[in-house]
């Protein structure tokens, strides 16, 4: 036993860092800490910083190489209503208002399903484990999990000729593709996304107020409209804005679908282009100057609109779930 | 023969603005049992966390003065070295949930990367978990995880585990507050025998378990020593009335 | 009473409204899955798999550029973010009420709220620019940064929640606090961690907007990662948008291994995230 106790001790103090070593490097520092995990915090520092620093960089190259075109267009640049690289014309705001409608339309189209699966996800429904529910959560998730691109693709084969269809049937210009289109893809893409945030927001609704409700003699109907909703009209707010950040950054499905067109768009069936759209298209071959440098300004506005959206969404949903 | 293997000198501890421990003065004798009572709040827990100085992991930790081990400041040594010698058992029962038994054991080894030949390992394995009165139990589920063993089990388990690296003294913060009075008495029994070979400092409110387990008291009312002394002569004659207000149950 | 007949029927239509919306939103998943199994499955065999692109005309030929350009493309990314990622989520979680510690988490939800296409401009000006072609290379540092902050976060998130008394006992033990993060606490989170890692994969492995100007694609196999590469989404996009009916077939198969691979991944992640748990 003695030895036993000898020889632990022994492989103990071997191991053990250097008494003088570790008083000098704490005294340089001015720290409590032994070498290799003074290191170590370092280290996970850096990385944390890098992280940091690569996004201020990714701001500032964008915005460094946009410079010549907001320089040359000023103002033009977001009301311009004409792109035309052979010409050197670049407004933008063709894209913008593409942008704006897709995005809006697709956010509408989204909003009365995702509502319903969170209801129905969030409990108000159905129990936790049954049959539909896992199903119906299992099926969310694996939309998520495509990727835009099979979007993108579904859309033009099945999506494309019902819509061509229809404008054939009620004499709209037989495009098929364009704002419509783009749209109806877009809100499948992001029904997903926000249908488990609005179940986030939902699940957070204290039961005792709920069944408050109940106990008064209400409706299940009447819970959800007069206490449910109104409880959460601030989280599914930061839930629509955050759905709204990713459908405006949305590339590859809306490219293949939108149809296009740098012009105007006359109406929401017209192809057009989204600024997420324009870049896929042109990015590749942009040679010369202005263009590029265009291009990048799109970049810029991109990036600006949904960080601010997806920060706003995060603090509004933030403070709600404080406030709950 | 007794001789002092700790010294708590003058010793004051606290949280920022907050004074939690002041002038904390008692020596703990080598292999006793020292218990360190008071009502809740009063600063044991803080008291037994300096000793091994994981005081300072708290947030806005300060100290003052001095604690000797065998007649060195803990306080100018390396922590990792003071940690190393005085090891801890907690409240509640922590076993390394990703470890099995025979690694959890052996834990104060393996995380500070020290490398045993097998019998080694073996052999300090099955010296601890003798002496933490655990190796019948778990001699043929050693490689199991340590988390499916019971409350009482998992906290003989980290005993063995503080066991293992040969500390000089342990320091058990109401170890058998979340367990069952059959746990509780094994481990109170475990106590005695550990005796031999390690020094014990245990922090309890149980009054009755005090008095059963240990040869010297401390009593603590509001980060003060109120009195300190032999455990037969605190349970039958205090010498101060907050003591004696204690024990008879009129606070705390 | 009229009136509480009137209230439930109220509520029935509700209720049938929610349920039938619900499920309806579920249909383009078996539209797709139709689709794609359908049209794919017709296509695929093991020729498609050995074989490079035959031009327009020829019938036959395959993918297998692309499908190793899409994983030497994911793990170049994989290599890239993974070790970064986890120490910045390490020190977050370690530093929960530090304001830098705070101005770097708005910083990571901002890098996750950027559009994949601009951060294929960043990859470009970083490094298709001064390199003058375009890369696997690029490819994969587009990747990585959009893999960054799921992995960032994840691994803070599982790491946040290991109970704090298992660091107190590792540290009574007198392990120092780097051995502590490194063999306690991070082997706790392990699975979480893995988690993340995974489902970061699935989603760069379908990204095909930051490639299109930084892998750019290739016709031919190519292994070296300062050239351009193929991706099978690359193949989806092209293909799929071309007037050619037979490549149309090709991109349905393409589409079709394409999904096997990402639903794959993400199957993964959370087998993983069941079976592997740690209890504490
Ligand atoms: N991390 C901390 N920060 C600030 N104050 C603390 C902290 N931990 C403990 N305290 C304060 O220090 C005082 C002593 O706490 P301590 O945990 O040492 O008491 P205790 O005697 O162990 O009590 P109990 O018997 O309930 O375990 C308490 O008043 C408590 O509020
Ligand atoms: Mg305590």
């Amino acid at each position: 036993m003695e030895n036993n106790k000898q020889q632990n001790n022994k492989t103990i103090c071997h191991t053990n860092p250097d008494w003088s070593w570790f008083a000098r490097v704490k005294a340089a520092f001015g720290i409590n800490d032994i070498m290799p995990d003074f290191i170590f915090k370092k280290i996970v520092l850096i990385c944390g910083l890098f992280i940091l620093v690569m996004t201020v960089m990714i701001l500032i190259s964008l915005i460094a190489n946009s410079i010549p075109s907001f320089k040359t267009f000023g103002i033009k640049f977001f009301i311009g209503k004409v792109w035309d690289p052979v010409f050197e014309q670049y407004g933008t705001l063709p894209f913008i208002v593409g942008t704006l409608l897709t995005s809006f339309l697709a956010l509408t189209i989204t909003i009365p399903f995702s509502l319903a699966i969170s209801l129905y996800l969030g409990g108000e429904f159905i129990k936790e484990k049954s049959f539909f529910a896992g199903f119906l959560k299992n099926s969310i998730d694996l939309l998520s999990g495509i990727p835009s691109v099979v979007y993108g693709f579904f859309g033009l084969f099945l999506i494309v000729p019902i819509v061509r269809y229809i404008q054939i049937k009620t004499g709209i210009e037989p495009y098929g593709v364009g704002i419509f289109t783009a749209s109806i893809v877009l809100s499948i893409m992001i029904i997903p996304f926000s249908a488990s945030l609005g179940r986030e927001v939902i699940e957070m609704v204290p039961a005792e107020i709920k069944e408050a409700g109940y106990s008064l003699g209400a409706t299940r109907f009447e819970v959800i409209r007069h206490i449910i909703l109104p409880y959460c009209k601030s989280g599914i707010t930061a839930g629509i804005l955050l759905a709204l950040g990713r459908a405006i950054g949305e590339t590859m499905a809306v490219t293949m679908v939108i149809g296009n067109s740098n012009m105007m768009p006359k109406n929401i069936f017209s192809p057009a282009n989204t600024m997420a759209s324009i870049i896929a298209n042109e990015f590749a071959e942009a040679i010369k100057d202005l263009h590029f440098s265009s291009l990048i300004g799109i970049g810029v506005v991109l990036f600006i609109v949904t960080t601010v959206i997806s920060i706003a969404g995060k603090i509004i949903i933030r403070k709600f779930a404080i406030h709950s | 023969m007794e001789s002092e293997i700790l010294k708590i000198d003058k010793f004051s501890a606290g949280f920022g603005q907050c004074l939690v421990l002041k002038d904390i003065c008692f020596s703990v004798q080598q292999n006793k049992i020292t218990a360190i009572m008071g009502p809740s709040g009063c600063g044991k827990t803080t008291l037994i966390r300096c000793i091994n100085r994981m005081h300072e992991f708290s947030p806005g930790a300060v100290y003052s003065g001095k604690i000797l081990l065998h007649g060195q400041d803990i306080y100018s040594m390396n922590p990792i070295i003071v940690r190393r010698k005085i090891g801890m058992v907690f409240q509640r029962p922590n076993p390394f949930p990703t470890m099995s038994i025979y690694d959890n054991v052996l834990s104060g080894f393996i995380l500070n990367g020290i490398k045993l030949k097998k019998e080694e390992k073996d052999q300090i394995v099955f010296n601890s978990l003798q002496k933490a009165g655990l190796w019948e139990e778990v001699k043929d589920n050693l490689h199991r995880k340590g988390t499916f063993l019971s409350g009482g089990q998992q906290q003989r388990l980290c005993i063995a585990r503080a066991l293992a690296m040969n500390p000089d003294i342990i320091l058990l913060d109401e170890p058998t507050s979340s367990l069952d009075p059959k746990s509780t008495l094994l481990i109170e029994q475990l106590m005695e025998e550990l005796k031999q070979s390690v020094t014990i400092l245990i922090v309890t409110h149980n009054i009755a378990q005090a008095a059963r387990v240990s040869d010297y008291v401390a009593f603590i009312y509001l980060g003060e020593l109120v009195e300190f002394g032999p455990s037969k002569k605190i349970f039958t004659a205090p010498e101060n009335k907050k003591t004696e207000e204690y024990l008879t149950g009129k606070f705390g | 009473m009229d009136n509480l007949r009137i209230r439930i029927l109220k509520d029935k239509i509700f209720s049938f409204l929610v349920v039938i919306l619900a499920f309806l939103a579920c249909l383009p998943l078996f539209l797709i899955l139709g689709f794609i199994i359908r049209n794919g499955a017709l296509s695929i065999n093991l020729d498609f798999f050995i074989h490079l692109p035959k031009p327009v005309g020829v019938e036959g030929g395959g993918i297998s550029n692309a499908i190793v350009g899409t994983f030497i493309i994911v793990f170049i990314a994989f290599i890239i973010a993974t070790p970064f990622a986890i120490f910045a989520g390490i020190y977050l979680s370690e530093n929960r009420k530090n304001l830098l510690a705070e101005i770097m988490r708005v910083s990571v939800d901002i890098l996750a709220s950027i559009p994949s296409i601009v951060i294929g401009i960043i990859a470009y000006l970083w490094i298709v620019k001064p390199m003058k072609s375009f890369s696997a290379l690029s490819a994969g540092v587009a990747l990585a940064i959009i893999m960054l902050p799921v992995v960032i976060k994840s691994t803070e998130e599982t790491l946040a929640m290991i109970p704090y008394s298992l660091k107190e006992a590792s540290f009574a033990l007198g392990v120092p606090y780097y051995r502590t993060i490194l063999k306690v606490i991070f082997p706790a989170g392990l699975s979480g961690v893995i988690t993340g890692i995974l489902i970061a994969i699935s989603r760069i492995a379908g990204e095909t907007a930051p490639l299109l100007f930084t892998a750019f694609g290739n016709p031919f196999m190519n292994l070296n990662i300062t050239k351009p590469m193929n991706t099978i989404t690359l193949v989806v996009f092209n293909y799929s948008t071309s007037p050619y009916e037979q490549w149309h077939k090709i991109a349905w198969a393409a589409s079709l291994v394409l999904l096997i691979i990402v639903l794959g991944f993400n199957l993964l992640s959370r087998i993983i995230s069941r079976k592997w748990k740690v209890k504490f």
